[in-house]
């Protein structure tokens, strides 16, 4: 079981971290900094599932099509999506500098709004 | 919520999903043992059918292509907020005026960076250029390209080359070029709703089988036209991050001068 499925666990145990670090944040940036790690397991997921051993990487320029490789859509969905986190890390930063501005604290516990 | 009280709803949370992953886990074959049919198919045809020899980048820009234009408008949507977010009001200029006199002076800037910052700039436009337009054929396309041709302008600011920087970059230029991205985008996707039947269909022809920076039809097409709008994204949020700091340090240069 580990020796055969322990890329999953990595996929878990980064999402875990991430999530851990979001609970416990205390500073907006760290909790944008703990999505990124979060979302992270994404790709490890999705290149895991696609994986296949032996196999080359699906890009046929020099190689005939006939041999053996990994899953192309789950790279092509992992790739778009690890440009498009960046810009929504862009604009998760400028929220918190909108918060900090307004605010005068990036503690998510000090902002009374965002309380329940 | 108190910081007490979420961490003790965490611990139960986080236990439930490791039961819940691992029982899902022990269900999928071993790593490296991929079954599924659908990767295998898309291997097996894209080449011929497409002529693309990359076939992630077909599958970004072909097969899923309409996936792939929300992905985009995920981008465009993100940097229109960010951008929103960022802009400045006239008083808080003045504010960051006096916490400059507090001692926070910019230092200056190293000649081994300048000379790194600026050597790099050229070649970085060119292997920009060669990763957005060779897409379809080897590991590249619009998102990657995309991305290092946007780092020029940080080069040219990290070389500390302010005038330059804002010379070069005008906030019209990556506005234009994200809007002909996206834009251009949806009217390759309309133009294969006309010609072909449906949006996105690959209607321009596919050029010769050999894989050459021309063939795969519309594929190089919306690679190029991610790539713009990428491009223009990722400028647009560096303009807007770093306007502040231009305008303090161009104002300062003026002073001492």
């Amino acid at each position: 079981m580990i020796a055969t499925h322990w890329p999953y666990g990595i996929a878990a145990w980064l999402f875990m971290m991430g999530l851990y670090g979001i609970v416990t944040s205390r500073n907006y940036v760290h909790l944008i900094m703990c999505i990124a790690v979060l979302q992270s397991s994404t790709y490890v997921l999705l290149i895991t599932i696609g994986y296949r051993s032996g196999a080359t990487s699906p890009i046929f320029a020099k190689i005939s099509p006939d041999t053996p490789a990994v899953d192309p859509i789950v790279q092509a969905l992992m790739l778009t999506d690890v440009v498009v986190e960046a810009v929504v890390m862009a604009l998760l930063l400028s929220l918190a500098m909108q918060i900090h501005q307004r605010t005068g604290t990036l503690d998510p516990d000090k902002i009374r709004f965002l309380k329940w | 919520m108190s910081r007490r009280l979420r961490s003790l709803l965490f611990v139960p949370l986080a236990a439930a999903f490791l039961v819940l992953f691992l029982s899902a886990t022990v269900g999928i074959p071993a790593v490296g043992n991929y079954r599924g049919p659908y990767g295998d198919v898309l291997n097996a045809v894209a080449v011929k059918e497409r002529h693309s020899t990359d076939v992630v980048t077909a599958v970004n820009f072909d097969y899923r292509g309409f996936d792939t234009l929300g992905e985009e408008s995920i981008l465009f949507i993100s940097v229109i907020g960010a951008t929103v977010l960022l802009r400045q009001r006239p008083d808080e200029i003045k504010e960051k005026d006096k916490e400059e006199d507090d001692g926070r002076h910019v230092p200056k800037i190293s000649d081994a960076v300048r000379l790194l910052c600026l050597a790099l700039a050229a070649p970085a436009v060119l292997f920009g250029i060669y990763v957005v337009t060779h897409g379809q054929l080897t590991p590249g396309g619009g998102f990657q390209g995309g991305v290092i041709l946007a780092t020029v302008p940080l080069l040219v600011y990290l070389a500390g080359d302010l005038r330059t920087f804002q010379k070069t970059t005008p906030r019209i230029l990556p506005e234009i070029a994200e809007c002909i991205g996206v834009g251009g985008y949806i009217l390759i996707g309309v133009a294969g709703l006309i010609w072909g039947g449906s949006f996105l269909q690959n209607v321009v022809p596919l050029g010769p089988e050999d894989a050459k920076v021309y063939s795969g039809g519309t594929i190089p097409l919306i690679s190029v036209a991610t790539g713009l709008a990428v491009t223009g994204g990722f400028v647009l949020l560096l303009i807007a991050f770093l306007e502040e700091t231009l305008q303090l340090r161009l104002k300062g240069k003026r002073g001492s001068k």
